[in-house]
């Protein structure tokens, strides 16, 4: 929204109270990069006490263990427990969602509407309902009825199946933060879809296209920056999340957390911390390990956040640009 | 170049063949889109039969009241967990809204620069930061500084998540109000801030509402801050300085239990929490989303504007 410019704005006989309530809003804008700086710099120098004492093999270091005398701690299961379970959950979740998107943004507003607001609720249910759900109700079904038939077909001959499926493991984890994203992607491919300009559909009609090759001629090449920025989003949020995956994940430690199969427990870095933050005493490398592990999470989910958000915000604006034209 | 008749018949077959294939393939797109959507409404169904199923035998009043009572006895309440969301919530809000409306209001009204646009980047990347690590972040600077759990410690967390979201929410509705409306005010020789505040604020009130009410419902559910900062515990409320218990840490402790009784008390307890949390996301909206299918946000105040007038 522009704003309105007038002499009396500039000159310096503007009323003190609207220099005053300038400022306070100013501040208030301020106070997120505030935090973000504060943030950033607290997690690292209380974590400081971890990465003298480790280097960067807090990293790359596989052993966790919180034994006095016996200290040592490498956060490389957690970290790959994350990536595993956020990769999974994004290549169950994506199509899915991208399915749905496509479904919502073509279908009449009086269908697609309701059905878009119940796909978005799926994002209200608080992440220990999904646990609780996931605990008691989900993971009797999936082990019944998906974990034991493979394991039955393909046995420990995969090693992508071996183990044993008792339902708390990396799968099940992954397969409910993949429904724990599909609001987040679906929302947002949506509003990418919906940005291809109506002239390039009706385009691809012209030529005979059916829907299906409409699809592929006019929307996905025209909206692909701004999927993969919706389904990164998705990563973002994956990466972050912590209620259900650590009721569901297992909790394995140390070495016997590296993700080897679908059927084995697991850990991710923000099960682990929920795990055992209360537990932590702050005079030992405890306590600075597990926020270690809170800044490898935090950088990581920075990073994924700003490529989604750069890439969804470039693609709302070459709309805009088409629009404009 | 001239065809005979038996080449033309052939293109016709095989244009024909190749028609029907594209409407083949253009079906069973159709058929797993429409599935897509089914296999997303599955768990969110599933999940509300089950709460509502297993949770509606736990609902009394005692349940609803009373402290929790030994573990396993599956007797006694969530009482301090409801009375702890609600306090929470209360606090998270004092903290985060004014912060998030004033800083909506830097974006829309003085936000054509920089430093604004720069803030509303960070705004959206900080929304999209792990929960836990807010927590963390709440731990270090007043837990661990104070040297005991606070109320203070887990309103502070969860007003950090709140405040992004009220701030973008603001924005967007303020944005929407004519610019003519400032353009009145000024011509009328308010002071900016009384223009915002008596004017636009006003205007915009049913988005900024709206936007405030969704970030509750966000925070309601929030589970992960409040572990290292309110700690959870089976006492009413008694000062800012101690423990606190919250509905979604009372769930998460429960779930951890492994008795029959207190898996029932967590199906009661999260029945509490849904019925809070969608309670405030469908109310808000079904209101929202009626006024935008009727004339939108943009053609109420106009109304509005109207009415005023005569």
């Amino acid at each position: 929204m522009g704003k309105i410019k007038l002499k009396s704005e500039k000159s310096s006989r503007r009323p003190i109270a609207d220099k005053i309530f300038k400022i306070g809003a100013t501040v208030a804008g301020v106070y997120v990069l505030v935090m973000v700086v504060l943030l950033v710099f607290q997690l690292f120098s209380e974590s400081y006490p971890i990465w003298e004492e480790e280097g960067l093999s807090f990293i790359s270091g596989t052993d966790w263990n919180a034994v006095e005398g016996r200290e040592s701690f490498g956060a490389l299961p957690y970290i790959l427990g994350t990536l595993v379970t956020a990769a999974l959950a994004m290549i169950i979740g994506v199509p899915l969602s991208i399915g749905i998107a496509m479904f919502i943004s073509d279908a009449p507003a009086k269908i697609g509407g309701p059905l878009g607001f119940i796909v978005e609720l799926l994002a209200a249910v608080p992440s220990v309902i999904y646990g609780l759900w996931g605990l008691f109700v989900f993971r009797i079904y999936f082990k019944d009825w998906i974990e034991t038939p493979l394991h039955d077909v393909f046995g420990d001959s995969i090693w992508l199946f071996s183990g044993t499926p008792f339902g708390l493991d990396i799968i099940t984890a992954s397969v409910i933060l993949a429904i724990m994203i599909i609001p987040t992607v679906s929302a947002v491919s949506r509003e990418v879809m919906k940005a291809v300009p109506q002239q390039q559909k009706e385009a691809a009609y012209m030529l005979g296209a059916t829907k299906w090759e409409m699809f592929k001629l006019a929307v996905f090449p025209y909206s692909k920056t701004g999927l993969i920025g919706a389904s990164i989003l998705g990563l973002g949020r994956a990466v972050g999340e912590t209620m259900a995956v650590t009721m569901l994940i297992g909790n394995a430690t140390g070495i016997a957390a590296i993700p080897s199969s679908f059927f084995k427990p697991s850990q991710t870095m923000s099960s682990i911390i929920a795990n055992e933050f209360v537990e932590a005493s702050p005079a030992s490398l405890h306590l600075p390990a597990l926020i270690g592990v809170a800044l490898v999470l935090l950088l990581i989910a920075i990073a994924i956040n700003i490529v989604a958000h750069l890439l969804v915000t470039r693609m709302l604006k070459v709309k805009e640009g088409a629009i404009n034209n | 170049m001239s065809t005979t008749n038996e080449r033309r018949q052939e293109y016709r077959a095989l244009f024909k063949q190749n028609v029907e294939k594209r409407l083949v393939v253009d079906k069973i797109v159709r058929i797993i889109v429409f599935a897509c959507v089914i296999i997303a409404i599955i768990p969110l169904g599933s999940i509300l039969v089950e709460v509502f199923k297993n949770g509606i035998a736990a609902i009394s009043y005692e349940f609803l009241t009373a402290t929790p009572g030994a573990i396993g006895s599956g007797e006694g309440g969530i009482g301090p967990a409801i009375q702890g969301t609600l306090i929470i919530i209360g606090l998270s809000s004092l903290i985060g809204v004014p912060i998030g409306v004033m800083s909506g209001i830097y974006l829309s009204e003085y936000g054509d620069n920089k430093l604004a646009r720069t803030i509303r980047f960070f705004n959206d990347v900080f929304m999209e930061f792990p929960s836990i690590v807010l927590g963390i972040f709440a731990f270090l600077v007043i837990v661990l500084i104070l040297g005991h759990f606070s109320v203070w410690a887990g309103a502070f967390a969860l007003s950090l998540i709140m405040f992004p979201i009220v701030a973008r929410t603001t924005e967007e509705s303020l944005k929407m109000v004519p610019i003519t409306y400032r353009e009145a005010g000024t011509a009328l020789g308010l002071k900016k801030w009384v223009i915002t505040f008596r004017i636009v604020v006003s205007a915009a009130k049913n988005g900024m509402i709206t936007g405030i009410l969704l970030s509750v419902s966000r925070i309601g559910g929030e589970t992960a801050p409040l572990i290292m900062t309110i700690l959870g515990s089976s006492q009413f409320f008694s000062s800012m300085d101690v423990p606190m218990d919250a509905l979604p840490l009372r769930i998460w402790r429960l779930s951890l239990l492994p008795y029959d009784s207190a898996q029932l008390q967590g199906w009661g307890s999260a029945l509490v929490l849904i019925f809070i949390i969608l309670g405030i996301n469908l109310t808000v909206r079904y209101f929202f989303a009626n006024k935008k299918r009727k004339n939108g946000l943009f053609g109420q105040l106009i109304k509005k504007g109207g009415k005023t007038k005569n």
